[in-house]
Formats: structure tokens, sequence, C-alpha cells
């Protein structure tokens, strides 16, 4: 049994080094001395043929215990030895996450267009077209089809900026109404459309006169339209723009191409009604034109208004804008300062 | 309007009513109030005076030193510098602490060694405009009548303590630029009838006015209406306080009794009239016509004015006296001797006035009115009330009879309405007794006959014409609050955006992803700046009248609004821009009233795309940047044309060696290159890249579908080439030649290195690619691909010259 006592001392004393093994490559070199081709138990197993037959599947078994108690002790001694190096690696391998990560450069709509997005993506939702037209404009669709005859004192709500005698730069996108009507076919469904786009006024441009501006108005004209359908359809309207708590107002105006007419306040978004400087401590803002469509606009093309009716409805992106995110000065949105247009980032 | 609290009561119960809550009330149901304010806000302690003693200053040769009555037991002694200060007149004294105009406080003080216990005010120091205060008084202190009470505050006697309405009226309210026309308003908003005292007029039975004037009209559609009436021995003065106060607190200058009196009945009535002095009128028989062209008129402002045919004009047969409507002539102005009246009530022709007004820039309260329209029922009655004012306050005496041209009649008009049409197109279920009320309220006749309302509108309110009138009124007296609200129940259309407008919103997106942010420049440019980098050959569309050569002319290009920008941009220190606009430029054409407007789309380029990093320097932005960004947006159209590049030498405001046309298909569509240094100098910015695209051809050209093609399922093979050429050579005529003589599995090829420099000889270049094989249906053969490769090589050398590295 000397033999089954070599074996015992050998595996005490290759668990020691195993467990002196305080790297992977000296674990190795342990293994190989121990479990190689050349190693002690190969010797011990080599020197079978001279132990008795009786003796020998003892031997055997106890060598092979032997191995398979080194061969487990390594693999467990690698595993621990592996997650120290891996423990070391990642240690060595922080970064500074705080450190700013790479740019990626990107740029933005314009806070008008966004705006002007907005209300058409509200308003395609409800089944109207989107729908533009020529920015030069003749006196006919910009005036006289809106209900302004040459010489009318409403022209004086509009200075305009003429090219020639009939032909002017569009002091609103109205004349996209007019042209749109001419066009509709009444017996494919009502008319329902929105036009967006820039317009402009003989104005001084100061912080809050701009010669240029926009407009985006919409137009719905079907049998029995009726008043209260204006109302709802601006409270909708309001609500999605300005915030589910706003509230509408309807104030009695003029507009030569709607009858009647209608000034729409939103209750403020800022204090919410109770008044502020945006509001002028009314609690109400004026944002929006509108009213029922003229019977001498529909007529003039070609509509029976005995039969249709209509609403119409206009803001100007700009003054949203403006009472939205408190801008001061309406050039901003035309002299395209980086520092400005970058701050309309976050899409609401 | 400046409408008078005061003054209304004098027509309308205003019991419960305050100022804001009418002004609130008239705001939320027809007319705007712009604003409500009381004259004597922030004034204190200014109270009336009695100047008993009033000396010289011993040390000054213009103070004057006043022993002022101010209702206390002794006198109150105050250094005044007005130079028509007198003794025995009733003056404004702000007393020590009081506070006048502009927040301004008054104390006791000492003026070259004169006490002074407050001060002796003007009208202008209690915040009155300059262009109200009474010529007379202009330049010293205001002096209130004798019977004014020393020590009382002063703002009853200047009506500072009425509340004064600021309205805006719009051009179909007119009716309501009269105190009349806005009482009944008020009237019918709270249901309260408008009294009105009738004018008893005296007229001297004896005394005929044909025996004084006759009038005749030349065209009687230029004036339908003209009369006069001719008030005898008066005496022109100051007006009573009360007119004063009036005129003042609705913004008119007061001037003398009779002009005044004319002011005040324009204010009353919404009736223009004009007072000429009867003597100075070189003929008393008078014809209004129009003015001959060469004509000339000087008019109350001290102006000559340039006559045409188009202006309507007054004239003693020969001369013109008036410009009809609008302005007075000098040389028939009431003046302090003016004994004998002539006063003209008229109505002239609206457009007529307008056009005269717009052309001289002479804008009255008379051709404001004129313009939009005025009452006919009170043309006469206006005039008949002024000649009695004047008879009473001016004491002249009034010839019978009116010299009269006219061709109106005056009646009311009718116009019906149902009641379902009514409620069918509000919205609403109001009932006929409803319908009624708001009709009897708003002083209209009505009578109703089985849903049919048949409504008589009186001709004060001109505005009313039609059935859209009426639901107007019933509605804003309803009031609009009471609508009920709903959407509208109507067949359902499908809302959606058409091409333009999704390629549009696509390129957008696209160009924000790339770094580009949206620009909106203006439209309007100088002619330069609008012909500068134009895609074809146009005309300007220039404004008729700009306001500024700055903005005289539309664009034709977008690139020269967007290096304004950049220049904006770089002069505040934003030195690294990327933008992009969509947006129309205007090529006049010669067979359309309407220039061409085309949807353009370009974007700018300069400084770097991002900024300095501790992981990567800021590079230049250059050409590259700018193309790949085209080039990236084209991919994603999916046309069928391709796109490409052509040097491009001779366009006019860029680098002539750094810009390529840019062609889809056959089509030229655009440009893309640096600004030209010597244009960017005048902009004023540095090295700057552009682009600016037609965008019609991309929206209207052929797209091709998306095609799956799966995914390769055998691996592709890669060579690499590095060649030696000709530096005029270029990457485009390589990679053709690559492409045609490439094989069937030649999928790609791409550059992946460019070198010119000391290394290399000088004229040549190198340039390195790989190409990339891909055989779809089984796995590529090495020997397939070396024999494709070496053809590609033998054809560089053969054709190009080129010396593989």
């Amino acid at each position: 049994m000397e033999l089954k006592q070599k074996l015992e001392a050998l595996k005490e004393e290759a668990l020691e080094k195993i467990a002196q093994a305080k790297s992977l490559p000296l674990l190795d070199q342990v293994r190989v001395a121990y479990l190689g081709k050349k190693g002690p138990i190969t010797e011990v197993l080599r020197g079978m043929k001279d132990v008795s037959a009786q003796e020998r599947p003892i031997i055997g078994a106890a060598a092979n215990e032997v191995r398979d108690a080194i061969a487990i002790q390594l693999e467990s001694q690698k595993a621990v030895l592996e997650l120290e190096k891996i423990n070391h690696d990642l240690a060595r391998e922080a970064i500074d996450v705080t450190l700013p990560g790479k740019q990626v450069s990107t740029g933005q709509s314009h806070v008008l267009t966004q705006i002007m997005e907005e209300i058409e993506d509200l308003f395609i939702g409800m089944g109207y077209q989107v729908i533009e037209g020529p920015e030069v404009e003749e006196d006919k669709y910009n005036f006289e089809r809106m209900n302004l005859p040459k010489h009318h004192p409403a022209r004086d709500m509009q200075d305009t900026f003429y090219i020639t005698k009939e032909t002017l730069l569009r002091t609103h996108t109205s004349p996209v109404q007019a042209r749109t009507m001419d066009k509709h076919d009444f017996s494919k469904g009502p008319l329902k459309m929105i036009s967006p786009g820039k317009v402009y006024r003989r104005d001084s441009d100061d912080a809050t006169h701009s010669h240029q501006f926009h407009q985006i108005e919409g137009l719905i004209i079907s049998e029995d339209i009726t008043m209260a359908d204006l109302k709802g359809t601006l409270e909708v309207f309001a609500k999605k723009l300005f915030g589910a708590e706003r509230e509408i107002r309807l104030r009695p105006s003029y507009f030569p191409f709607t009858e009647p007419s209608v000034e729409v306040d939103v209750s403020c978004f800022k204090c919410g009604g109770s008044g502020c400087n945006v509001c002028k401590q009314t609690g109400w803002i004026e944002i929006l034109g509108s009213g029922m469509v003229h019977p001498n606009v529909l007529e003039m093309a070609g509509i029976d208004s005995t039969k249709y009716s209509g609403f119409a409805f206009g803001l100007g992106p700009d003054r949203v804008a403006m009472l939205k995110y408190g801008i001061d000065d309406i050039r901003h949105f035309y002299q395209n300062d980086v520092r400005f247009l970058n701050q309309f980032k976050v899409k609401e | 309007m400046n409408v008078s609290y005061q003054w209304l009561s004098e027509y309308l119960d205003l019991t419960g009513i305050t100022p804001e809550g009418l002004a609130d009330k008239m705001s939320r149901t027809g007319i705007e109030v712009e604003d409500v304010f009381v004259p004597e806000t922030g004034l204190k302690k200014i109270v009336v005076g009695h100047a008993i003693k009033v000396e010289d200053h011993p040390d000054s040769d213009h103070l004057h030193v006043c022993q002022v009555d101010i209702g206390e037991e002794e006198l109150s002694q105050i250094v005044c510098g007005a130079p028509n200060i007198a003794t025995g007149q009733k003056i404004i004294v702000a007393l020590p602490g009081s506070r006048i105009t502009g927040n301004t406080k008054i104390k006791k003080s000492k003026m070259r060694g004169q006490a002074s216990n407050g001060m002796v005010c003007s009208l202008s120091e209690l915040g009155f405009s300059e262009k109200v205060v009474p010529k007379k008084y202009a330049d010293g202190i205001y002096v209130l009548p004798d019977e004014a009470i020393p020590g009382e505050p002063v703002f009853s006697y200047l009506a500072m303590d009425d509340a004064i309405l600021d309205l805006s009226i719009t051009p179909n309210r007119a009716d309501a630029l009269s105190m009349r026309g806005v009482a009944h308003e008020v009237g019918a908003i709270y249901d309260r009838k408008p009294v009105f005292k009738d004018v008893s007029l005296t007229e001297m039975e004896n005394e005929k006015i044909a025996d004084y004037i006759t009038v005749a009209v030349e065209d009687k559609n230029d004036t339908p209406f003209y009369s006069m009436r001719i008030i005898k021995g008066v005496k022109i003065a100051e007006s009573p306080m009360w007119l004063q106060t009036k005129l003042m607190n609705a913004g008119i200058r007061p001037l003398n009794n009779v002009v005044d009196i004319t002011n005040y009945i324009l204010l009353e009535y919404g009736q223009p009239l004009h007072a000429f002095d009867y003597d100075r009128l070189a003929s008393k028989d008078i014809l209004v016509r129009r003015a001959t062209e060469g004509e000339k008129l000087d008019t109350l402002d001290g102006e000559t004015r340039q006559l045409t045919s188009e202006m309507i004009v007054i004239t003693t047969g020969e001369k013109p006296v008036a410009l009809a409507g609008i302005m007075g002539g000098l040389g028939t102005e009431i003046q302090e001797d003016t004994v004998t009246i002539a006063l003209e009530s008229a109505l002239f022709e609206p457009v007529a006035i307008r056009k005269t007004a717009k052309e001289l820039n002479l804008r009255s309260e008379s051709s404001s009115r004129y313009e939009k329209g005025i009452n006919h029922a009170t043309i006469l009655s206006a005039s008949a009330h002024a000649a009695a004012l004047i008879a009473d306050l001016a004491g002249g005496t009034v010839v019978s009879g009116a010299a009269i041209v006219s061709i109106i009649e005056v009646e009311n008009v009718l116009v019906s309405i149902t009641l379902e049409k009514l409620n069918r197109s509000l919205g609403t279920k109001i009932k006929t007794d409803e319908v009624l009320s708001i009709f009897n309220r708003l002083g209209f006749g009505v009578t109703e006959d089985n849903g049919l309302f048949n409504v008589s509108i009186p001709p004060r309110r001109w505005d009313i014409s039609i059935e859209a009138d009426l639901l107007e009124e019933v509605a804003r007296i309803y009031g609009y609050d009471n609508l009920p609200s709903t959407l509208p129940i109507i067949e359902s259309t499908p809302g959606k955006l058409d091409d333009k407008q999704r390629i549009v919103r696509h390129t957008r997106h696209y160009l924000e992803g790339a770094g580009l942010s949206q620009a909106i420049s203006y439209v309007l440019t100088t002619t330069e700046k609008a012909g500068q980098f134009v895609m074809r050959e146009s005309d300007a569309t220039k404004l008729d009248f700009p306001m500024s050569e700055d903005r005289s002319t539309l664009r034709m290009n977008l690139i020269s609004g967007l290096l304004d920008n950049v220049h904006y941009n770089t002069a505040r220190k934003n030195t690294d821009v990327a933008l992009y606009e969509i947006g129309r430029v205007f090529y006049k054409n010669k067979d359309s009233l309407l220039p061409i407007e085309e949807e353009h789309l370009a974007g700018v380029l300069t400084g770097s795309l991002v900024e300095n990093s501790w992981q990567e320097k800021a590079g230049k932005v250059d050409f590259f940047n700018l193309k790949g960004i085209v080039e990236g947006l084209f991919e994603t159209y999916g046309l069928t044309e391709s796109l490409t590049f052509v040097v491009d030498k001779d366009r006019e405001g860029m680098h002539p060696g750094r810009t390529a046309a840019v062609y889809l298909g056959e089509q030229s569509i655009g440009f893309i290159g640096q600004i030209h240094p010597l244009v960017a100098k005048k902009y004023d910015i540095k090295e700057t890249y552009v682009f600016e695209l037609n965008m019609h051809p991309i929206i209207e050209g052929e797209k091709h579908p998306t095609i799956y093609a799966g995914i390769p399922k055998y691996p592709g093979m890669t060579r690499d080439i590095a060649l030696l050429v000709d530096e005029g050579i270029t990457n485009q005529q390589l990679i053709e030649l690559i492409h045609e003589k490439g094989g069937k599995y030649l999928r790609q090829v791409r550059l992946f290195d460019l070198y010119q420099g000391d290394k290399i000889n000088e004229g040549k270049k190198s340039l390195a690619y790989t190409l990339s094989y891909l055989n779809p249906k089984e796995t590529l053969v090495e020997e397939e691909v070396t024999k494709a490769f070496e053809k590609v090589v033998h054809a560089l050398v053969e054709q190009f010259d080129a010396v593989i590295r």
C-alpha cells in the first residue's frame, strides 16, 4: 500500500500548490506538473504493471480519485483567479462616466413651423385638407372675393404692398379659400380645408410689427353648418394648442368676409385666467378671428348660400409663439439667430 | 372714438352701470372698448383759485407774484411765470402736497426770494393733450369761468371726473361714431330706451333763405344731398365750459363757439357740418362740382392743396372754397369778426371722399365718417340743431328754411328672416318671443307671421340690409356665451397631406437629422440680392411703393437670405451656422398676371458642424459635408432618375473651382458649392458652402417603390486598389470605368483614400478604392474575382495611364 500512501501525499502536495498558485500561468504550471503526461500521477499509473492483480483496481481507483480531486481543485482555483483577473481588468478600464458623450449634431424645425404643423395635424385628423396658394395674389382674390370691393373702408384694416394695380402680396391666406371654393365639387362632399402660409402687410418692422408674418386659416363649407359648430370646433382647437384646461370666449367683431364675425379669446395659458402681464390682467388672450362665411363670399364662388353655409377661422402662428414662449421681438423669427432657433428642440 | 360716460347719461339712464361694467358689456356685445380712463386719475389737491392781486416779481422780468384766494381765510402767495395771468382770473391751483400729471409732486418753495405756496397750472400740467388745449391757453395757464368757487377741486369744472371709454369701432359700425349711435347701442344691450330731447329751432319768418343763398350740385351721385342754412348776427366768442370740456374729452380742440358747435353736432349725430363765413363767400350761388385739374385750394390747416378731377369741391361758382366732406378753405374760415354763418350739412359719395382723403393724405373727423357712410335721416335735423345752438350760444338769428338739393329718400329698409333659418344657422333653439324682444331692444320695427320676422331697419343702422346682418344682430344681443357648442355633423372626408407636403415634411426631418436647422427668411429683399444666385433668367418682381430699398423686391433665390442669416449670426459670434430653408422664389412671367412661384430648397454651412470637444477637434465644414447631406437626402426620395454633380465653373457668385451643377437625370435642378470669396466679403461672412435646388422636379419626379431583395446568402469578397493618376482625372471618371469593366459581380466601389502632396510627383494624385464583389446565387470563386479585378486594373492603366501602387 505504499503506492496508495504516495498518492495521498501527492494529493496533499498538489492541493497545497494549487492553493498557492496566485495567477493563471502559475496554476497552469501546477496542472502540468501534477496531471501532465510526465507528472507523478501518470507515473503511478504507469507503474501499475508491477502491482499485483488484487491491488491493481484499488490503486487504480485511488489514483483516479486523486487525479479528479486535483482536477476539481484546479478548476475551482482557475475560476477564482479568472474572476480576480476580470475584476482587475474592469477596475483598470473604468472611465469617468460624467464626461460628455460624443456629439451628434442635429437641427430643428423653426418654431413657427412647429406650431403650424401641430395645427395642420389636428385638422387633418378631423378630415381637413392642407391647401396652399400663391403669395403674390390678384386684388380680386385677396380683397374683392373676400367681400372687400375697391375703396372699401375696411381695406384700411390691412395695409397692402401692391406690385401693380391688380397684383399684391397677399395680406391674409383667405384668397386660398376663394380659389379652392371655385374648384370644389360639392357633390363629392363638404369642403374642409386649412391653409397655412406667409402673409405680408405694409408695416414698419419693430418688436411687435413685421411686414412678413404667418397665418393659418381654416374653412368648412357644407349644408347646415351652424355657429355652434364653429364654437365647438374652436374649443377643440384651443384645448389642443394651449392645453386641455383652456376655455374660449367669443366676442362679436367685424371681418368683411364673415357674418356674424367673431373674435376669439382663450383663457390665459400663463395665469389660467386670474390675470397676469401676458393677458394684461384680463384673464383672456385674443388669439383668433373667425365667423360664419358671408353669403356674398359664397355666392361669388358660385355656391348657393341658401343651401350651404360654413365657418372660417384664422390665427397668427407668430403671435401664438410669442405668447406661448414669451418671445418679446417678432423679428427674431426672421433673423434666424441660431441661439434663438436652437431653443425649440423639445417637441411638445 | 372717445365716449364720455357723463354725456352718454344725458340720453340714457345709466343707473347701476359702472363705466367699467359698460365697457366690458359693450366689448362682449359688438363694440370693443379698448380702455376706460378717468382724466383726474393720479391728480390730487388741485383747486380753484381767485387771483386777487397779481404783481410783477421784483427780481425777475417774467415772474409774477400772485395773492390767491384758495377758499381759506388768508390769501395764499404763489409765484407764477405764465404770461397770461391777470388780476381777477379764476385759475387752477396745485396746492402744496398736490400731484399734477406725470405723478409730479408740488411743494412749498421760494422763487427768487419770494415764497410760493404751490403752482398755477396750465391744462397740459393736468394731463390734457397738447392737441386739445384751446389755442388761447396753449402757452399759458387756463382760465376758469367766473362762477368757479375758490377752494373747490377743479376736476368737475373741467369734466375730469368723467369716465372716457375709448371705443375701437370697426368699419361696419360707423353708426357708433356718434353719441346717439352709441346711446342706441347701449340701450339695446341693457334694454333701456335712449331719449333725445326735441330741439326747437326758431327761424325768422320774414327772412327767406332764397334771398341769401342758392345751392346747386353738378353731379348728384357725388353729392346726393346738399344743404345750407344761414345764421345772422352772431358774435364769435369762446364756448361755454360744458361745450369745451365735452370736445376736449372727445379729443377735439375747442376753437370758438360756432366751430365748436359744428364739432359738437358731429359728435352727437355723426353728421359732419361746415360753417362758412357768409360774407367771405365771393358769390352766394354755391356750386358743388368736381375740381378741375390744376385748381388749388388753401385748406384750414394752412396747406395749399393741388386738386384733381377726382375731388369734389364746394365752389362759389368759380373758386373752390372747401374740399367737400374733408376740410374747409382758409379764405372762408370763421374769424373773430364773422357775423353771418353759412352752415353746410350734406351727404357725399363715400368712395370719392375716401379717394381724396387718401390722395391728399388728409384724414379728418369728417372724412372718416363720410367714407363709411352717415345716417341719412339726420342730415337736416343735425343742422337744425346746430343752428339752434348757434342762435343760443352765439346770439344769432336763423334765416327761415334751408337751401337744399337732394335725391335721397329716407326710409326704413325691410329685411326678413325665419325662426327656422335663424336657429338652423346659429345652432340654437331661440323662441319667437326672444327674437321679437331682441329686435325691439335694437329699436327695429318687427312683425312676426308664422315664423317669419319682417324687420324694419331705421336709416341709423345702414349697415343692415341682408338676412346675415339680422342673424348677427340676434346672435350678439342673445349673447355668444349662450350659444351651444357642437361639432359639425356632416359627411366625413379623409384628411391627408398631398405629395408635395409629404415630401417637404420628409425633407425637413432628414435635414434636421443631418444637423441643419430650419430658417425662415424675409421674402422681400434688395433688388441686387433678389437677383443673385438665380437659376433661371427672369426680371425681378418689385413692389410699387416699397417702404425701403432693403425690402423692395421679391427674392428669386433662397441663398441670399441664408447668407444674410449667416452674417447676422457671425456678427454675433455664432461662428457655426447650419441652416436650411424651404420657400418660394418668384419669377416674373410675361404671359400671366402673377409671377411664377417656385418652391426651392436651400442649405448653408459655415464654421463647423460639431463643436471642439475633448474627444475630437471640430473640423471646418467643406464642400463634401454639404454634398454628403444632399446625396443622403436624395437616397431617401427614391427617385428613378439618378443624381449627378457636374463641374460648374461659371456660376455667378460661386467659387469657380468648388461648384457643381446638380442634375436629376438630364435636368439641371440646382447647384452646390462654395460662395465666391468676393461675394462672401460683401456679405461680411467667412468660408461658406451652400446649395439650392428646385423642389418641383423632386416632387414630380418618378419614384421607384421599395423592392425587397433579401439578405445575401453567400459571402462577398473585396479587393483594394491604389493608383496614381494625373490630377485632372476625376473620381467620377475612374469610378465609371471601374463599374464598366468590373464584371457582373461588382457591387460597390468605395474611395477610401485620396492623397496629393510631397510624397508623390507634382501634377499627380493617388486614390485608393475598395471594390466589393458578390454573387447572390453562390459562393464566389477566388479566380473569378481575380480575373475581374485584373480587367479593371488593366483598363485603368490603359485608359488613364494609371500607376498601380
